[in-house]
């Protein structure tokens, strides 16, 4: 584990009861790396996510996030990152502002800073309009441009997106690639997942999970040549072709 | 049918999956079974009774034996002045007080009138006034030995309790119990179950199916209907078990007139859960138009005739009243219809008159 | 801490801004205080009662007298034959049958003694336990006074002459005695249920997994969540009193300060209960269903309906570890009898223990990762 990996993994693991949701990954990301968590519904994802950010003790095996242990600092980590989670969980009875107001206290931000970025955040995001309204009134996309800020309004060193486009318009996922490419440059780590295959080609490096385990990790290119495929989706479904999972139907992408 | 059939199921892996929801239902009955057996009692006994002697002598000191012989007595301070009698009342220690003016003996002898003081701690009212009365009970019985060397004039009371020999206080809860334990299982979570498939939006999916609206509500409500039977059930064996609370009238009409009463609830449960669709606002609503009313107007607790004119009107149309009435007929008096037809008509009409109701408010808000 | 005045802030805004949580907490204990008071007594008054009279002396006509004009009782029929009064008792109508045998009178003057019988319909519950107290003091009183009537020379008789007082609730105003007690209910169950609530219902939302997320300590995102349902608690007591006051006109004797200072160290406990209670569930309505339990069992055993001196005494053993029965008591102590410091020092230093264990407890329940 050198010192410039943001995000290490060895044989990480998680069981509920008899079933194995995460089962021995492994891996290492890259300061300043954009990698793709890709995977079919159900492959492990969200749970694999859930450990790195402290929210859920892992069974075992080993991870560190920022360099630090995440079953000894999990704590620690957590001034270090940043999350975005699947489901929309910041307040609806707030106002956009203070949903961020209330976020930027949290990770102990000076008021200033807090009203800078505020600021300029609604600004790239285009929801300076949208202010001092009600989070529970604005539509789905800009919920998620919220997240997206509240995520990376600290400035974290890694931040993990999980799922950020769904259900979200195409010049608004445009925006959000813009954001996290402007991010990686800064240096900040970004772990995102998504099933729209065609974003996997915006990563620096990806891995696609199957029922639990990493079943491919590499660049786009290297994937594709390896599987003989024409575009992620290819490499997606020759997996799943060469691992099908028990008592299912083919995945789908 | 078959799809009444899958929905049943579906109700019941629902329950029995919520464990907690679960074990609230099945040790509520029990627990309160077992509090009201040994909590709920108004008896005045064991009093805590505080003496003021300032000159003790062989009268004052006959006096105070005989408090503590009464049985009802338990002295707890002995004080020379009655100024620390505040401190010890404020602090709880002593429920009443006897104080006596000193010289106590020697007044007497020379034919001087004297004086007991006694005080009741009046906070709660029963208990100051009946503590009071016993006091001077035990003073007046002493006065007159004293006076004629005979005892006095006498009457004397045989007590009988009516239906309740053994004068166990837990035999006169359990018909109210059963109302109380109906309520929350008939009313309160049929509401919030029903409201939850609305707030989740599972009630969409279920409408979408070709299960008619009947059947839905059907399928949503028997298992509650069930569970409460059960629940009834429960409580009657244990009461009797563990009490020994009598059952001397039909257990057949006792079970009818649950039934009824279960249908009620129910009823009221459905009608509350179409006129809101927030699980909270059902609970709410739930808890203050039918659980509330149930433990304090249908004579449960708390008797009737002591409540204000506007209270004992609201109690007729509060359907625990007239379960209770019937519940307690059945059980304590052993009577039947012939004392209970009036009571069960009413309840009849109550079921019916909800059922329609619920059921036409129902398919309101569906077809909206 | 900072983050605590940020977290507690919109906290606030929450609760401000919902209008079904402002009802609860406002609106609806008023109602409950209002129609509870009235209804929660047990006010020996209007007794139905039946007499079965087979002497018709003046004796029997003068023990009859005395319960009717007791106040308590009412003497709403007098039957010829215990055929009927069997009857009323049967169809509920009669609380207390009295019967007076045919030669009362007669057994008065001859042996100064006589028996008469009174039926008590249990039906009427905890009710006929008062009602037989009460009858039987009507009945001692009376054979007194007649002896005193009758008795010997008055010269040669010493006399101790009683008086009697009652402290603190002269006019045996029932609702003061219930008041207070009703309203520590209400607080409690507020304060506990909407702890409680609130944080299921972020675990619902998945709110929660977000501040899990951050680095704010369980100490600091307990702080925030407590404060604002603590103010919250204290106004309502005040609401609740000011109620009690201007409506029922309960005695308000001691340190009003000493009682909203008691209130803060119980609604602590309170609180801490409900933070203990979302830890065990994952829904609103299991919040709901466990809070209404537990309170049930607390309320119940609090000294709040029944006095703990009529209990059990295991149950009275079982109860000091009842937060709800010392704040009861703190209560009635302060407002009714005027207690000061010293006296309800006892209680209070229970509850403040109470909420030390509690909070720690509740505290080390909480986890920000799931095992």
């Amino acid at each position: 584990m050198t010192a410039t990996n943001a995000i290490v993994a060895r044989d990480l693991t998680r069981t509920f009861g008899r079933f194995t949701a995460v089962d021995h990954i492994t891996f290492e990301i890259a300061a300043g790396e954009v990698f793709g968590f890709l995977g079919a519904n159900g492959a492990g994802k969200t749970t694999a996510i859930r450990m790195l950010t402290g929210l859920l003790a892992p069974t075992s095996g080993q991870a560190s996030v920022a360099g630090h242990d995440v079953y000894r600092e999990a704590e620690r980590i957590k001034r270090d990152i940043g999350y975005m989670s699947q489901r929309f969980s910041l307040y609806e009875d707030l106002t956009v502002v203070e949903n961020i107001r209330l976020y930027g206290g949290i990770y102990d931000l000076t008021d200033r800073d807090i009203a800078e970025r505020t600021a300029l955040m609604l600004e790239r995001l285009g929801l300076g309009h949208a202010a001092d309204q009600f989070v529970r009134a604005i539509p789905l996309g800009w919920r998620q441009k919220l997240a997206f800020s509240v995520a990376l309004l600290h400035e974290p060193k890694v931040v993990f997106l999980d799922e950020p486009t769904s259900g979200v318009d195409p010049i608004t996922r445009r925006q959000f690639w813009e954001l996290i490419y402007e991010a990686a440059a800064r240096g900040t780590t970004v772990l995102v997942t998504t099933h729209y295959l065609d974003e996997a080609e915006y990563c620096d490096r990806i891995s696609i999970m199957v029922d639990g385990r990493i079943a491919a990790i590499g660049t786009p290119a290297e994937l594709k040549h390896t599987f003989g495929a024409a575009s992620i989706d290819d490499v997606f479904v020759r997996l799943a072709r060469a691992h099908p999972p028990e008592g299912k139907s083919e995945a789908r992408p | 049918m078959k799809a009444l059939g899958g929905l049943l199921r579906k109700e019941v892996y629902h329950i029995l999956r919520d464990r907690r929801t679960l074990v609230v239902i099945i040790a509520m009955p029990v627990l309160q079974v077992v509090i009201f057996g040994y909590a709920i009692r108004t008896d005045v006994d064991r009093v805590r009774l505080a003496i003021v002697d300032p000159t003790p002598d062989p009268v004052t000191l006959a006096i105070r034996s005989r408090f503590d012989a009464a049985g009802v007595f338990r002295t707890v301070a002995v004080l020379p002045r009655p100024e620390s009698l505040d401190s010890l009342f404020e602090r709880g220690d002593a429920q009443g007080a006897v104080a006596f003016d000193p010289a106590f003996a020697e007044k007497l002898g020379r034919g001087l009138p004297v004086r007991i003081l006694i005080i009741g701690d009046a906070t709660e009212p029963n208990t100051g006034g009946i503590v009071q009365a016993y006091a001077a009970a035990v003073v007046q019985a002493y006065a007159n030995e004293l006076g004629t060397h005979t005892a006095g004039i006498r009457i004397v009371p045989t007590i009988r309790t009516r239906f309740n020999p053994t004068r166990e206080s837990s035999n006169l809860f359990v018909p109210g119990l059963m109302a109380f334990v109906l309520t929350i299982i008939s009313s309160l979570m049929t509401a919030i179950s029903l409201t939850r498939e609305k707030e989740t939006g599972t009630m969409e999916a279920l409408l979408a199916s070709p299960l008619r609206p009947w059947q839905i509500i059907v399928g949503k409500v028997t298992p509650y209907l069930v569970v409460g039977f059960a629940s009834v059930v429960g409580v009657i064996v244990e009461a009797r078990l563990v009490f020994h609370v009598p059952l001397r009238g039909s257990v057949t009409l006792l079970l009818f007139e649950g039934l009824l009463f279960i249908l009620v609830s129910l009823s009221l449960g459905i009608l509350i859960s179409a006129r809101t669709s927030s699980q909270r606002v059902a609970m709410m609503g739930a808890l203050i138009g039918t659980l509330l009313p149930t433990m304090l107007l249908s004579g449960f607790i708390f008797p009737l005739e002591s409540m204000p004119v506007v209270l004992r009107a609201i109690s007729y149309i509060v359907p625990a009243r007239w379960f209770v009435l019937v519940a307690r007929g059945v059980m304590l008096k052993g009577i039947g219809l012939a004392y209970l037809w009036s009571a069960t008509l009413i309840l009849l009409a109550m079921a019916s008159a909800l059922l329609v109701a619920s059921t036409k408010s129902f398919h309101e808000r569906l077809e909206t | 801490m900072r983050r605590v005045w940020f977290l507690a802030r919109a906290e606030v805004l929450h609760v401000v801004r919902d209008r079904a949580t402002l009802a609860q907490v406002l609106v609806v204990p008023v109602v409950q205080l209002l129609v509870l008071s009235n209804a929660a007594t047990f006010r020996i008054v209007n007794t139905p009662t039946y007499v079965v009279d087979f002497d018709r002396s003046t004796a029997s006509r003068g023990l009859i007298t005395r319960f009717q004009a007791s106040g308590r009782f009412d003497v709403t029929g007098a039957a010829a034959s215990p055929d009927q009064a069997n009857d009323s008792l049967l169809r509920g109508e009669a609380t207390m049958v009295l019967t007076i045998p045919r030669d009362f009178e007669r057994s008065l003057v001859r042996t100064g003694s006589a028996p008469i019988e009174i039926a008590l319909n249990a039906e009427k519950g905890s009710a006929a336990g008062i009602v037989q107290a009460y009858a039987s003091n009507i009945v001692a009183a009376y054979a007194s006074e007649l002896a005193a009537r009758t008795g010997p020379v008055a010269g040669a008789a010493p006399r101790i002459e009683v008086r009697a007082r009652n402290w603190y609730n002269p006019t045996l105003n029932y609702k003061h005695y219930m008041v207070p007690g009703i309203l520590v209910a209400l607080v409690t169950l507020i304060g506990t249920l909407l702890t409680a609530q609130n944080i299921a219902r972020e675990k619902e939302l998945g709110t929660l997994e977000q501040l899990n997320v951050t680095p704010i300590t369980r100490g600091q995102f307990i702080a925030a969540k407590l404060l604002p349902f603590w103010v919250l608690g204290i106004v309502n007591l005040a609401v609740g009193l000011a109620v009690g006051w201007l409506v029922f006109g309960v005695p308000m004797r001691g340190s009003l300060l000493l009682l909203f200072a008691a209130a803060a160290v119980y609604l602590v406990v309170a609180l801490a209960i409900g933070l203990w209670i979302s830890t065990l569930v994952e829904t609103q309505q299991q919040a709901m269903f466990v809070t209404f339990f537990i309170m049930n069992v607390y309320l119940l055993m609090s000294g709040l309906f029944t006095p703990i001196d009529s209990m059990a005494p295991w149950v009275q053993v079982v109860s000091q570890l009842n937060p709800v029965r010392h704040f009861v008591t703190i209560a009635r102590g302060v407002l009714i009898k005027g207690a000061g410091l010293r006296e309800i020092a006892r209680p209070l230093i229970t509850l403040a223990v109470y909420g030390a264990i509690m909070l720690t407890l509740a505290i080390r329940q909480y986890t920000k990762r799931i095992a």
